[in-house]
């Protein structure tokens, strides 16, 4: 162990060696302040200032406001692509079609009556001629007579929630009573509509994957610029013996709380954009644009399970800055050594 | 104190270089078979005309400057084989005061003073009072609230020097020390060196100034020609 201490009497200096590490270097005898020196606000060992903040808050709000918007539009073509997958794997459609000596509506009526015996079918609604006639409007105007055509008759069929129907015995039963009938399940749409949403998340997922790239490569180079101008401070914490570990946390910090404030007002905004997004639609409603949106994305309203998922994804991206800016705190460091 | 990596033998000297030789890149050898020790408690002087490479020696027994070959041996430890965790640990038992000072402008007086109990995870409180007198004693007590930019050069080499002795290093090394200051304040500072070199700290100044060394009988270490003459 070792110390000391020393005192200054008429210019002159002693010292000795007692063996206490906690006495002070220098004893300034009757020069000594009389009043305890106050407690010091130290100042950071990396000012603030000296980090280009602004730009890279800037950054990580926009990249989590457009991460948060993808994410969004996933969620809300999921949730519809759910609703309509729903109801229309809950119902299967028979049409009959017209054919020469054969009575369409008695058809009809016996495909009906086939349906409503079938075990798991709740509901059975066969269109009339007017509906049918309805549904052919947007092609062939208004005023048709069916009687003139040879339009098929639609039947739409409920299946009770949970059964899975034997369609082979259905088509039998129904072919049995009017060989002219086909049994439509649905199934092709349903697969289209897969196909569409997993082709809407697998979008968002790219999106989402270059948005972390982008932010990535922002926060490198920011903490690059950032050690650069702070070359000296590190050099000097190198000169008083700081290791690798305890100057990277002085810079870490900065770049967690930028982080944390670009992911909290990006993903701020991109909450409070789908917050006023149903609004938003009302403006639209009746244009043929908003018609179309309403169609994809239904009432544009986000569930609160979608939120959670924005502001996890707010805090997600936070955490990515952090990760990023201390990968290159310690390789920048090993290139200042 | 701090404390380093453990040893790998006996400290019987701080430092031992083994024909050590540096050369920056492709250029010619600097530094040349130089072969020495610095013994614990020792005071020392390290001289030489503008160009011998001075600074250089020093920065090699600071461990910023890898030798280009021969031994280092740094309180018994081969530096060739240290990491980084443990060059910073070695580093915490060395004081170093640069020509350019290295304060960090936007910190005062006492904060560069004390950033190296800072570094060692020190709380404010345990320090406060012994900052304060090592400045008012190298007569910065006025000075201690004052950013490094309005400092002269002589209170920044003061602030520089008071930041490598505060933690009481066992080994201290000043490259030109009192090059900015007054006769006066440079005898003071000189008995400031010897009175720290007395508590067990050893000394190494590099000077031209003869002035400063025939005010102290100690061992000279002579760089010529990128030769190392030692005179005792």
């Amino acid at each position: 162990m070792r110390g000391g201490w020393c005192c200054i009497r008429d210019g002159c200096i002693s010292m000795n060696r007692n063996g206490n590490e906690q006495r002070p270097l220098v004893d300034l005898g009757h020069e000594r302040p009389q009043v305890p020196a106050r407690a010091r606000n130290l100042s950071p060992i990396v000012p603030r200032a000296s980090i280009a903040g602004r730009a890279l808050v800037a950054v990580v709000a926009i990249m989590t406001f457009l991460a948060s918007i993808t994410t969004g539009a996933v969620l809300l073509v999921s949730a519809s692509a759910a609703e309509w997958q729903s109801e229309v794997a809950s119902e299967i459609t028979i049409q009959v079609r017209p054919a020469a000596g054969r009575d369409l509506e008695r058809d009809t009526a016996a495909v009906a009556e086939a349906m409503r015996t079938q075990p798991g079918i709740v509901e059975t609604r066969p269109f009339s001629k007017e509906e049918s006639a309805k549904l052919l409007e947007p092609w062939l105007g208004s005023g048709l007579s069916l009687d003139d055509l040879p339009v098929p008759r639609v039947i739409v069929a409920r299946l009770q929630p949970g059964t899975t129907l034997d369609l082979a015995a259905l088509r039998a039963r129904v072919s049995q009573v009017a060989p002219t009938a086909s049994v439509d399940d649905h199934r092709a749409w349903i697969e289209r509509m897969r196909s569409m949403t997993g082709a809407t998340v697998f979008a968002g997922i790219g999106i989402l994957v270059l948005v972390i790239i982008a932010t990535i490569i922002s926060v490198s180079f920011a903490t690059r610029g950032a050690m650069a101008a702070n070359r000296p401070i590190v050099e000097v914490l190198h000169f008083v013996g700081a290791g690798d570990r305890f100057i990277a946390n002085r810079f870490f910090r900065h770049f967690l709380r930028l982080g944390l404030e670009g992911g909290v007002i990006g993903g701020g905004i991109a909450m409070l954009f789908f917050g006023f997004s149903e609004s938003v639609a009302g403006w639209f409603s009746g244009t043929p644009v908003g018609d179309q949106f309403a169609a994809l994305l239904g009432t544009f309203s986000l569930r609160p399970s979608g939120y959670l998922a924005l502001a996890a994804q707010a805090v997600l991206i936070a955490a990515i800055t952090a990760w990023a800016s201390r990968r290159t705190l310690f390789s920048t460091l090993d290139d200042i050594d | 104190m701090a404390s380093g990596p453990a040893p790998h033998r006996t400290e019987l000297s701080l430092v031992r270089f083994e024909n050590v030789g540096l050369r920056y890149g492709l250029g010619p050898e600097i530094l040349r078979d130089l072969s020495f020790l610095i013994p614990a408690h020792s005071f020392q002087f390290l001289t030489g005309p503008s160009g011998a490479g001075k600074t250089s020696l020093l920065r090699l027994l600071f461990l910023s400057l890898r030798p280009t070959r021969g031994l280092v041996n740094l309180f018994g430890h081969d530096v060739s084989l240290l990491n980084k965790d443990e060059i910073a640990a070695l580093r915490k038992r060395i004081g170093i005061v640069l020509q350019d000072f290295r304060l960090l402008d936007h910190m005062t007086t006492y904060e560069n003073v004390a950033l190296p109990f800072r570094v060692m995870g020190r709380a404010e409180s345990s320090y406060r009072k012994e900052v304060i007198d090592l400045l008012k004693w190298v007569g910065l007590g006025e000075r201690m609230d004052a950013l490094p930019p309005i400092l002269s050069g002589g209170e920044k080499q003061r602030a520089a020097i008071a930041r490598a002795v505060i933690s009481r290093p066992q080994l201290l090394l000043a490259d030109e020390p009192t090059g900015n200051v007054d006769p006066t304040l440079g005898r003071r500072l000189l008995r400031l060196f010897i009175e720290l070199n007395k508590t067990g700290t050893a000394v190494v100044i590099a000077t031209h100034d003869i002035t400063l060394m025939d005010q102290f009988d100690a061992r000279r270490l002579v760089l010529h020609q990128g030769r190392l003459h030692i005179y005792e």
